[in-house]
């Protein structure tokens, strides 16, 4: 029955309109209002028309000379999408020629190469996604893109971007980018994000970035470092913040024109490198008053090698974790991270810290936890334990600073 | 060609009249529909935080932009809103919807059951596309509830077609250049529309269906009154006219003329149309630019629009004289061109027909007509401004102009102050509409429609107060239309005489309100107070404006403080002034007997007039001068 025209008759009453999917068990009906009905019970129905195809539209992409190629890989967040009112369904767009269509203000940046790696919810994303989105970033800048978009949901887009921030060494940006409102609506924050990254992605910047709104108004986008960024609302459009840093940059919409607040490495800077292997044998523990310290050796014992603890305060567990972290030790990287998100670990100032220390447990500094925890998975895969731990304090791409600023607006 | 035709000799049968109502009511619940704010409204200074955004076109599924949509964005606006400590993030467009609220739920299925209506089983949100920026989110959130109802009127049946759920829109405060300024106070707040099939037959009727509508409504006491919590869009149609699409009446009182006025336009849109038929009429779509003609223009209009940009013009070929024909009350047809214009952010247009006038010279004129190749049959289309937005009016109105030739256009008008109407908008495309996912479908069961009990309508609440009470036809309305009309049965069941009652709850109150006095804190307890000391006798019906006012003064106050009060006097002190007058009267009350009552009474009454009910006072007369009398 399913997309058919059909006639319904309910005792004196008689509805017509297309068999719509019903989520609750009750024959759902969309009338030629538009509007969707529910009806629980009905005498007769009547097939009055047998599906129709929906006519395609065949969406042709401009080429603009003398503009550069961006190369767009979406991994499932739904940057565009389609509506067909006939049956209420959404569809997401993928193609370069859909993606152009929906935000045709894109060209006015870039030309644009589009590829669908996968569809996934953000939530089930998996290291072994992240490594397939690397090596596929890898190839498109080795092929000659001058600036790479990532499309991403945006719950866990801030662990992917900081993943690859670790595995690909770019000399191009790479730039994700997601939306808080789904592309469907006259009111979705893609446009104004696509627009910015499109701007972003033909910078003059040379690293892995964010790109997504700054404010709730659609005035401007920071371009964030990925490894300093965090989604810190579940709703809002500028849900994405730098942690304890300045946003690398603002992009003006509608213009585009970005304006630098932050130092960070230019295009061309870095050589382009590829080191894709995580190990996936880590974890990430909050602590809370009470948590037994069995939780330790239960993942030791599972064979996990990789500690990233997001501590209290100053990045503190209870004593009665000191014995089992001097235990694992030797052959595990223990990081600490804290849960207050702003401001640096220091384990030098109580007792507990101290004894941490003692204990083999590496200050995480300024670090967001999840970037920490990304870390661990990436020097354990690709360095001996010895190397992990001393690169650990090291900064890398950006992950942490040695001073600790007051990022306000104005300083 | 014939003169226009006034309302009163069409015959509306003949010309085929079809009209339909829409009503909008906004519902009185305690939350919005989709939120927790509660449903006030705020002063706009009162805004705490204000946003902007811009709202794209979505494509319908053909591939073609919808032409609503398409119109609104041409004209590519950005919206700012206006947010207070009594919204929150679902009117910003920044979180979900919470569930569809089944507190305005009920009140719409009460309202359909009283239209005969039924309703679905499931009820489904849907987004229905708006990118005007009234919503935050482009689309605005309706449900369907009930379908297929009816009401009576004098003139037959008219069928109910569809009650819709939906939220209301956010307030348009202003509109400056290419910015629009909505309130977010209004968003959200549930609304029931109410649309009639087109069945009304003449414009009275018309009347006469909202007025039922409303009084159906009103006996809810579950709506929102006042200025702007009820609006209705008016549908009409002639034949060989076209389905026009009225927004916004807000006086019940101009439906009729509205509808008349419609009538008329679209009666003279098609003498037009012949008339420029058998003139071969057709219009010239170059698009030339004459700002150099006025140069060294007088017209002020015209010099303060060429600050902007540039003059252009184009010429309606023998449209001359059609232009400046009145085709509804102070409307002629350049108006509707003109609608368009302003539309656009532009003043308006300027044509021959109505040239030289506004500063603009007869020289100018003729070297208009000139450089266009415009001769006495055109009529030339003037307008000044920025280029392009001149440029995109322009032919926006010639496209307009080219229509007259087929007729009168389908469109949405607004409805104007004086009954005639003017462009908005063409109508909107009727698919645009998709599921809203993010609210969960609601069941109609059969416990949820037991639950509701139908209120007695007012019209028959009138018919039972004339019966029952013996109340007139006016002061039955009066009271049966009231919110207090439960407390006047309340106080007629404890023995007030129902006129009483009616002139002190729906006339004594009012004319204190307009004194300044703060009738809001009076409420039915005080009422029966007031009622208690009248029943017994310690305060006069004469007296009651004075209580009233103690009481909107002081709300707190008990029956004992306030009998105190406003008597100032007990009933001891009473039988001590009549036994003291009776004594000193004594003469004359043996020599008159009790003929000597009238004169005594009035001595009394002026000294307590107003503090004691004149019953008691005479009863206590009486028994005084009988005393007296048998004393002998």
């Amino acid at each position: 029955m399913l997309g058919k025209r059909v006639r319904v008759k309910r005792g004196e009453n008689v509805y017509e309109g297309i068999v719509m999917p019903s989520t609750t068990g009750t024959f759902v009906l969309k009338l030629d209002s538009g509007y969707n009905i529910g009806l629980s019970s009905y005498d007769e129905v009547e097939v009055v028309e047998e599906q129709q195809e929906s006519i395609k539209t065949k969406l042709e992409i401009p080429h603009v000379k003398g503009k550069p190629e961006v190369s767009i890989i979406s991994t499932g967040g739904t940057i565009a999408s389609k509506v067909d009112y006939r049956t209420g369904a959404v569809s997401s767009q993928f193609t370069a020629e859909e993606i152009v269509s929906e935000v045709p203000e894109i060209m006015n940046f870039c030309n644009v190469r589009a590829k669908l790696l996968y569809n996934i919810l953000s939530e089930n994303m998996k290291p072994d996604y992240w490594r397939e989105l690397a090596r596929n970033i890898y190839k498109d800048i080795q092929d000659g893109a001058y600036g790479i978009i990532v499309t991403h949901g945006t719950d866990t887009l801030a662990y992917t971007s900081s993943a690859i921030s670790f595995m690909v060494s770019t000399p191009v940006p790479v730039v994700f980018v997601g939306a808080q409102r789904s592309s469907d609506r006259p009111s979705s924050d893609n446009v104004v994000n696509l627009v910015c990254s499109a701007s972003t992605a033909v910078s003059d910047i040379g690293e892995v970035v964010v790109v997504m709104h700054g404010s709730t108004s659609d005035d401007f986008c920071y371009i964030h470092r990925a490894v300093r960024v965090r989604k810190n609302h579940t709703s809002r459009r500028d849900a994405f913040q730098t942690v304890n840093d300045f946003p690398i940059g603002v992009v003006s919409y509608p213009s585009g024109s970005i304006s630098y607040q932050n130092d960070f490495i230019s295009r061309g800077e870095r050589k382009l490198e590829l080191k894709d292997t995580l190990e996936e044998k880590c974890t990430l523990i909050k602590f809370f008053p009470g948590l037994d310290p069995d939780i330790i050796r239960f993942f030791y014992d599972r064979g996990y090698r990789g500690f990233v603890i997001e501590g209290t305060g100053l990045g503190h567990v209870s004593s009665d974790w000191i014995e089992v972290l001097r235990e694992i030790s030797d052959d595990s990287l223990i990081t600490m991270t804290s849960q207050c998100i702003n401001g640096r670990v220091c384990d030098r100032v109580y007792d507990t810290g101290r004894d941490l220390l003692k204990a083999g447990v590496i200050e995480g500094e300024d670090m967001l936890s999840e970037t920490a925890l990304i870390k661990t998975m990436w020097l354990l895969g690709n360095y001996e334990l010895d190397d992990a731990k001393k690169m650990m304090k090291k900064n890398l791409v950006g992950e942490f600073r040695t001073r600790t600023g007051w990022y306000s607006e104005k300083c | 060609m014939k003169n226009a035709e006034t309302a009163t000799t069409i015959d509306y049968e003949q010309i085929g009249l079809k009209v339909g109502i829409e009503i909008h009511q906004q519902l009185d619940t305690f939350n919005k529909l989709f939120c927790g704010c509660p449903t006030v409204l705020r002063d706009n200074e009162e805004s705490c935080m204000e946003f902007s955004r811009f709202l794209k076109v979505t494509k319908s599924e053909m591939g073609e932009e919808d032409v609503a949509a398409r119109e609104e964005v041409a004209r590519s606006r950005k919206y700012v809103y206006l947010f207070y400590d009594t919204t929150c993030l679902v009117e910003a467009d920044e979180e979900p919807p919470s569930e569809l609220n089944l507190e305005a739920l009920k009140v719409a299925v009460e309202i359909a059951l009283l239209l005969h209506m039924r309703p679905v089983d499931e009820v489904h949100t849907m987004r229905k596309i708006v990118v005007d920026g009234s919503n935050t989110s482009g689309f605005q959130r309706t449900a369907l509830v009930a379908m297929d109802g009816y009401i009576e009127t004098e003139d037959g049946r008219v069928g109910i077609d569809t009650l819709c759920l939906e939220e209301e829109a956010a307030q348009k405060v202003e509109e400056k250049r290419g910015v629009v300024v909505y309130s977010l106070d209004r968003l959200g707040i549930p609304l029931v529309e109410i649309g009639t099939a087109p069945d009304i037959r003449t414009p009275h009727q018309a009347k006469q269906v909202a007025a039922k509508l409303g009084m159906i409504l009103r006996s809810t006491e579950k709506i929102k009154r006042g200025l702007g919590t009820i609006r209705q869009d008016v549908n009409v149609s002639i034949r060989d006219g076209a389905r026009v699409e009225i927004k916004g009446v807000q006086e019940l009182e101009l439906l009729d003329t509205i509808v008349e006025n419609e009538v008329m336009r679209q009666i003279n849109l098609l003498a037009i149309r012949d008339e420029l038929k058998k003139r071969g009429a057709w219009v010239d779509k170059t698009v030339y630019d004459v700002t150099d003609i006025f140069a060294d223009t007088q017209s002020k209009v015209l010099k303060k629009g060429l600050k902007q940009g540039r003059a252009l013009a184009s010429v309606l070929k023998r449209f001359s004289g059609l232009v400046g024909k009145e085709i509804q009350p102070e409307r002629r047809f350049g108006s509707e061109l003109a609608d368009i214009a302003k539309l656009f952010g532009l003043g308006g247009i300027f044509h021959t027909d109505e040239l030289p006038a506004y500063g603009i010279s007869i020289e100018e004129v003729a070297r208009l007509r000139d450089k266009v190749n415009a001769d006495e049959n055109d009529c030339i289309i003037l307008i000044v401004g920025e280029e392009n937005r001149a440029k995109n009016a322009l032919e926006r109105i010639l496209k307009r102009a080219e229509y007259a030739l087929e007729g009168v256009p389908e469109e949405t008008r607004k409805a104007l102050e004086n009954g005639s109407t003017a462009y908005l908008r063409p109508l909107p495309g009727a698919a645009r509409m998709y599921p809203e996912t993010d609210v969960p479908p609601v069941q109609i069961s059969g416990e949820f429609l037991k639950s509701i009990k139908l209120p007695e309508l007012i019209d028959d609440r009138i018919e039972r107060f004339k019966k029952e009470y013996g109340l007139n036809d006016e002061l039955a309305t009066v009271m049966a239309r009231s919110s207090r009309h439960r407390l006047f049965e309340e106080l007629v069941r404890d023995g007030h005489s129902p006129p009483l009652v009616v002139r002190i709850l729906e006339m004594v109150l009012p004319s204190l309100e307009k004194e300044g006095i703060n009738v809001i804190s009076i409420t039915d307890k005080h009422f029966k107070m007031v009622f208690n000391l009248l029943k017994s006798g310690k305060i006069a019906k004469e007296g009651i404006d004075e209580v009233l006012k103690v009481i909107a003064e002081r709300p707190d106050i008990t029956e004992s403080d306030l009998n105190e009060i406003v008597s100032g006097v007990d009933v001891t002190e009473i039988e001590k002034f009549i036994k003291k007058l009776v004594q000193s009267k004594e003469e004359f009350i043996r020599d008159r007997k009790e003929r000597a009552f009238s004169p005594l009474m009035g001595l009394v009454m002026k000294e307590f007039r107003g503090k004691v009910d004149g019953k008691v006072i005479s009863e206590l007369l009486r028994k005084e001068i009988q005393t007296l009398l048998n004393d002998r």
